[in-house]
């Protein structure tokens, strides 16, 4: 079982009922639950969008989009039905924080998708999860079947005569279905490969009709938003950033999970003072600031890094998915490097040629380089393949597999370098042995 | 499809297929979930499995398949009773993930994709399953286990032999 981790610093909005029985419906309840949805229904559609502009929040999932000019973009008349789909597919490497939403307010998640659908004037909402997550399914499975029977979902919600409908749908494994527009593909019993754009999902999207796709982690928030008001949230965050975000900690660091910081948190002291430092007594190597496709970042690049979408940009990575993932100074940076681009060709779809060849070619090449049978070509032949992938696909998973790439050979070349002609790799293999 | 007497699925299943097919807007929303349900009681997607679902969704078998082939969690040949999918992936990698696989190499006797002999256990290297702050991590069947160690993993692989020694005296 997931184990829940504390922290003074952290400014429990969203996280606030975790751990505290809230899967049960009346004890969510009991904690405010469900009191957003009726104002929601009370102040109508303008109010709501009005309130997510102003609290500044921006699409938990990665991109950084803010959620309320997102819902402001789908048409107020639409022939075909309109949709909410809730992205649960949680598959970034580094990434862990919906689980425990799902785990722990799996309300929170149904509230906010009938919040999203008021909003925008739908009558119905997709929450897709990884289909690894079973026993999340069944939570949320059961909680949308106690909302129907307290009457907050259905033909009558809130005895408003309104409709809400909630299905819950799993996946099957697919990291590619993450990416919204093959989120939809995935839900219409497709193979997941993206469509083009545009038309953009706000206008067509599932079933054809105008879709919302957001992040689980923003619906989430959504509640918390117009229970405290759209300006007292983004007052906790920082400039353009607003409220908070769960932030996952994993990797070598002493006390990893996932706290709940406000945006702009100082990246340093996320790793030294909430996170405990490294483990081991040793020494920072890198960071991975934002999931596996964002580039790493060095140690004197975290010094007075916040971390929100702006700054994180302005340092050449990205915020993602906001999961830290920490490096010491024991692990081999080529060794991570082929990690990490063997994910992206597992989970490349095929449909690109950059994005196909490339990362397999990438996997090749770092896979020859770590054994020892690089060539000083090979480095900067890895660069350019990476170069030639950035913009040249369908959907961001080709983007998120050069991107790290470059960011590791660039300022990690040296050690790329003490890779050739025969030499093998000169960390420990196994960080394990060494450490224990 | 709707009687239960045709259904290669137990009745249970066969009902809640006929449920799911009405809960979207198009029946074909249904063809994941089901192909992951039928999979579960019948542990892989099997020649009438991938007819019956064709049917029942109203689509030629081949474009099951087609769909099928793509998720990486659909599967077209059995695995042992408890199948254990180890996360190397970054951050279970940095915590000492590969050397947890090479242990489970080793107790079970089998590599990447192995059942062991008598079918009560199939290993596989796994790409993140989202238990990454909680790392290393496995999960059998539908079960994670968190953080990590030889000796804990040791101990997870008895309580499945433990459970299956109880499931047979009592069957």
């Amino acid at each position: 079982m997931p184990k829940l981790v504390s922290h003074p610093d952290e400014v429990k909005i969203i996280s606030r009922r975790f751990g505290m029985g809230a899967t049960d419906i009346d004890r969510y309840i009991e904690l405010g639950g469900y009191e957003s949805a009726k104002k929601a229904l009370a102040e109508g559609s303008e109010w709501i969008i009005n309130e997510m502009k102003a609290s500044g929040l921006r699409g938990r999932g990665g991109a950084g989009f803010p959620t309320g000019l997102k819902w402001s973009f789908v048409p107020k008349q639409s022939a075909k039905p309109k949709y909410v789909l809730v992205n649960g597919d949680e598959s970034e490497p580094g990434t862990c924080k919906d689980h425990l939403i799902f785990l722990h307010d799996p309300h929170s998640v149904i509230e906010g998708t009938i919040i999203a659908g008021l909003a925008i004037g739908s009558k119905m909402g997709f929450i897709y999860l990884r289909g690894e997550y079973r026993y999340l399914i069944q939570i949320m499975e059961k909680a949308v079947a106690d909302a129907y029977a307290k009457g907050y979902l259905g033909t009558n919600i809130f005895g408003s005569e309104t409709e809400f409908q909630v299905v819950v749908q799993t996946g099957a494994g697919a990291y590619e279905v993450g990416e919204e527009s093959a989120l939809m593909e995935s839900l219409e019993g497709k193979r997941g490969v993206p469509r083009i754009k545009p038309p953009f999902p706000a206008v067509v999207g599932l079933y054809g009709g105008p879709t919302v796709i957001n992040n689980a982690e923003t619906i989430a928030a959504v509640p918390h938003i117009l229970a405290m008001g759209g300006p007292a949230y983004a007052a906790v965050g920082s400039e353009r950033n607003g409220g908070t975000r769960l932030f996952g900690l994993s990797g070598h660091v002493n006390n990893p999970g996932i706290y709940e910081l406000p945006m702009g948190y100082n990246l340093h002291k996320m790793i030294y003072e909430v996170g405990g430092g490294i483990r081991g007594g040793r020494k920072l190597k890198a960071v991975v600031p934002g999931g596996s496709s964002t580039p790493v970042l060095l140690p004197n690049e975290i010094e007075n890094l916040g971390m929100d979408f702006d700054q994180v940009g302005k340092a050449g990575s990205m915020l993602g998915s906001g999961a830290v993932v920490v490096i010491d100074d024991q692990t081999c940076i080529v060794e991570f490097a082929l990690r990490t681009i063997s994910f992206y060709a597992h989970e490349s779809c095929g449909w690109c040629i950059p994005c196909r060849e490339g990362t397999d070619w990438l996997k090749k090449s770092l896979t020859r380089f770590h054994a020892g049978f690089g060539t000083i070509k090979d480095i900067d032949n890895i660069q350019y393949l990476a170069e030639n992938m950035m913009g040249r696909t369908f959907c961001p998973l080709g983007d998120a597999a050069a991107m790290p790439t470059l960011g590791f050979v660039k300022k990690f070349r040296k050690e790329f370098e003490d890779h050739l002609d025969g030499k093998s790799c000169p960390y420990a293999k196994h960080l394990e042995v060494a450490l224990v | 499809m709707t009687t239960e007497s045709m259904s290669i699925f137990s009745p249970q299943l066969a009902a809640k297929f006929d449920a799911l097919v009405q809960k979207y807007p198009l029946k074909r929303s249904a063809l994941i979930p089901m192909l992951l349900y039928s999979q579960d009681e019948i542990g892989y997607l099997s020649d009438a499995v991938i007819d019956e679902v064709a049917e029942r969704i109203g689509i030629t078998p081949l474009d099951v398949r087609n769909v099928a082939s793509y998720y990486s969690m659909l599967r077209f040949k059995p695995v042992g009773k408890y199948n254990v999918q180890v996360c190397t992936n970054i951050s279970c990698m940095l915590r000492g993930a590969y050397d947890l696989f090479e242990h489970l190499e080793e107790k079970l006797g089998i590599g990447h994709k192995g059942v062991t002999a008598d079918g009560l256990f199939s290993l596989e290297e796994v790409e993140c399953i989202g238990v990454c702050c909680w790392a290393p991590a496995i999960q059998v069947n539908y079960d994670f286990h968190d953080d990590l160690t030889n000796d804990k993993v040791d101990a997870v692989l008895d309580t499945y032999r433990a459970k299956d020694k109880g499931e047979s005296a009592n069957a």
